[in-house]
């Protein structure tokens, strides 16, 4: 069996025993890469960065090739964040995440494609290319981290990050068939992120299964002097709840969200799965939590608005491109950022700059703020007596490429999973099956705030309990 | 809050974000805008009159560190990767007029 269909531990424990040498591991995802990239398209750019006098062999990642979202800033090469605007940009330090993977050992292969700007939820809105799904490369992968979760489905790379404002880890997990996190709020350093909405954005690992996932939690989390959102809290070793017991564990289900249009064959895997780990002794019960709708339409305006803010720095000045068109500052100003911008970029820009603008403030922003508060303490009271909640982790499988939905339907993609964003809590999304077009079908678990371990310990019994097949050789890519 | 967004909105908010579209541009965006923003009209469901409003979802106030000097960038990297530079100084047109 190739190499690539490994996982992060099967490949480190391979390494240990002299079984396979980090050359061999380098060679073979770079050989994968160039075999089906081509038809993928998960990557904007190779940044293979193995320096001998580099290498860190007794790092937790030590020579495990690891691939990162292009809005993650890194040294090498551009970070472009699938925009125009910062076409040629080549950022003058690195992310704390990237410096953290560099420290654990690991080899950053590239920069994987995205929704311009993080805006997304297919990888269409990449001003460069668009990315296909392993499973069916007629399909979209999911937005915004598109490239990441193929190129981790295909066999690429045995891990890529991702970064998730509304549902842009998990919901292209679910769409491709990994395992994709979204840590609680402040867990990981958001330094060196390219900001899209300061009080969502979350950058988080894709692997293949569970205990792969506990492994990059280990090497990302942790407090960052440099960000100042982020906590200062002793982070677990997350490998340690890796257990497959979900006795006893308490378990919502979230009667609101299965009350919205899911997928036939979606909501039918989900329960079936659900039913599963009842037999393994979790207590499952029906919650009451404030409607999905509207933590969809708070994110509609905290998101764009914050997004409007962010983007404000792209005027052509100090990085990136800059019109040529340019007589005057204003005409400069205007024309970098017209002609740099997509559509859904710009689209939401005006939607955030119309929300904070003059006589809209209270109305819109204010009071999407203030409806934060309600749907934030709303999982809190449910947190009180259940360990979990479950859902669906988007309420259809992959659409196909060029599918003109509107913006609202599109939008509507993210339904499960911006609650989570909201409230600032934990979620992982993981393969639960396949829908009748062989597609996969992932499943969401949230967690309290710091609950990864309760996620990661639920998500590791249930992966054991589905025994799926998820390796790249299974693809016909 | 406001069901629909005009044309004239759009041209006014296309002005503060420093974007310039399209007449064609500007018919597509002010449906779909009014699109997005009648569909917000629900929050109005939800009761806000005494609610404080959440800014971050984690609980951290004033973040600060000693005013002490320490890494940052030098000029060198901070004008890497200027699209038009003097010297030491990012170049950008200009910005006042002949008659100001």
């Amino acid at each position: 069996m190739e190499l690539y269909n490994l996982s992060i531990s099967e490949l480190k424990n391979k390494l240990s025993s002299g079984e396979i040498t980090a050359k061999e591991i380098n060679e073979t995802f770079k050989k994968r890469i160039s075999e089906v990239d081509e038809k993928i398209e998960s990557f904007l750019e190779l940044t293979d960065q193995i320096k001998d006098n580099e290498k860190n062999d007794n790092g937790l990642l030590a020579n495990i090739p690891v691939a990162i979202k292009d809005n993650m800033s890194f040294t090498e090469g551009e970070t472009t964040c699938a925009s125009k605007i910062l076409k040629g940009y080549n950022p003058p330090y690195n992310a704390t995440v990237v410096n953290k993977l560099k420290e654990s050992g690991a080899n950053i292969l590239g920069k994987t494609n995205m929704d311009e700007f993080a805006m997304g939820s297919s990888t269409e809105n990449s001003a460069f290319q668009k990315t296909k799904n392993p499973w069916d490369i007629n399909r979209v992968p999911g937005g915004s981290s598109g490239g990441s979760a193929a190129a981790v489905a295909a066999g690429e790379v045995p891990a890529a990050l991702g970064s998730d404002t509304g549902g842009s880890i998990r919901q292209p997990a679910a769409f491709c068939g990994v395992v994709g996190l979204k840590p609680t709020y402040g867990l990981v350093s958001r330094y060196g992120l390219v900001a899209f909405a300061s009080s969502l954005d979350q950058i988080g690992p894709f692997t293949r299964n569970v205990e792969d996932s506990a492994l990059m939690m280990n090497a990302i989390s942790g407090h960052d002097p440099k960000d100042s959102t982020s906590v200062n809290r002793e982070v677990p070793d997350y490998t340690k709840f890796l257990n497959e017991d979900v006795e006893g564990m308490k378990i919502g289900i979230p009667k609101e969200y299965f009350d919205l249009d899911i997928d036939e064959e979606v909501e039918k895997n989900i329960r079936e799965s659900i039913e599963k780990l009842k037999d393994a002794g979790a207590v499952v019960e029906e919650v009451d939590l404030l409607s999905a709708e509207y933590s969809l339409a708070a994110y509609y305006i905290i998101a764009p608005a914050e997004a409007s803010s962010n983007l404000a720095r792209y005027d052509g000045v100090r990085y990136g491109q800059r019109s040529e068109k340019a007589d005057d500052i204003e005409t400069m100003f205007k024309n970098t950022r017209s002609e740099g911008f997509g559509d859904e970029v710009k689209r939401r820009i005006l939607l955030g700059t119309y929300a904070l603008s003059s006589g809209y403030y209270d109305a819109f922003y204010l009071k999407a703020q203030k409806v934060r508060t309600l749907i934030k303490e709303d999982f809190e009271r449910v947190f009180e007596d259940y360990d979990l909640l479950i859902s669906p982790t988007s309420p259809s499988t992959a659409f196909e490429l060029d599918s003109e939905q509107t913006p609202l339907e599109m939008y509507h993609q993210d339904i499960f999973t911006v609650p989570v964003n909201i409230a600032g809590l934990p979620a992982i999304s993981i393969p639960s099956g396949f829908d009748s077009k062989g597609l996969p079908i992932g499943l969401q678990m949230i967690g309290p705030h710091f609950g990864e371990g309760k996620i990661l310990q639920a998500a590791y019994t249930l992966e054991k309990i589905l025994d799926l097949d998820l390796r790249p050789d299974n693809l016909e890519v | 809050m406001t069901k629909e967004i005009n044309k004239e909105e759009v041209e006014r908010i296309c002005d503060l974000a420093n974007l310039e579209v399209s007449e064609d541009e500007k018919e597509k965006f002010t449906e779909e805008l009014g699109e997005i923003l009648n569909y917000i009209e629900k929050l109005n469901e939800l009761e806000t009159e005494n609610v404080r409003p959440t800014a971050y979802p984690v609980p951290l106030k004033n973040v600060l560190r000693k005013d002490e000097v320490g890494q940052s960038l030098n000029q060198k990297e901070a004008l890497k990767n200027a699209p038009d530079k003097i010297s030491n100084q990012f170049k950008v047109p200009s910005i006042m007029s002949e008659e100001e």
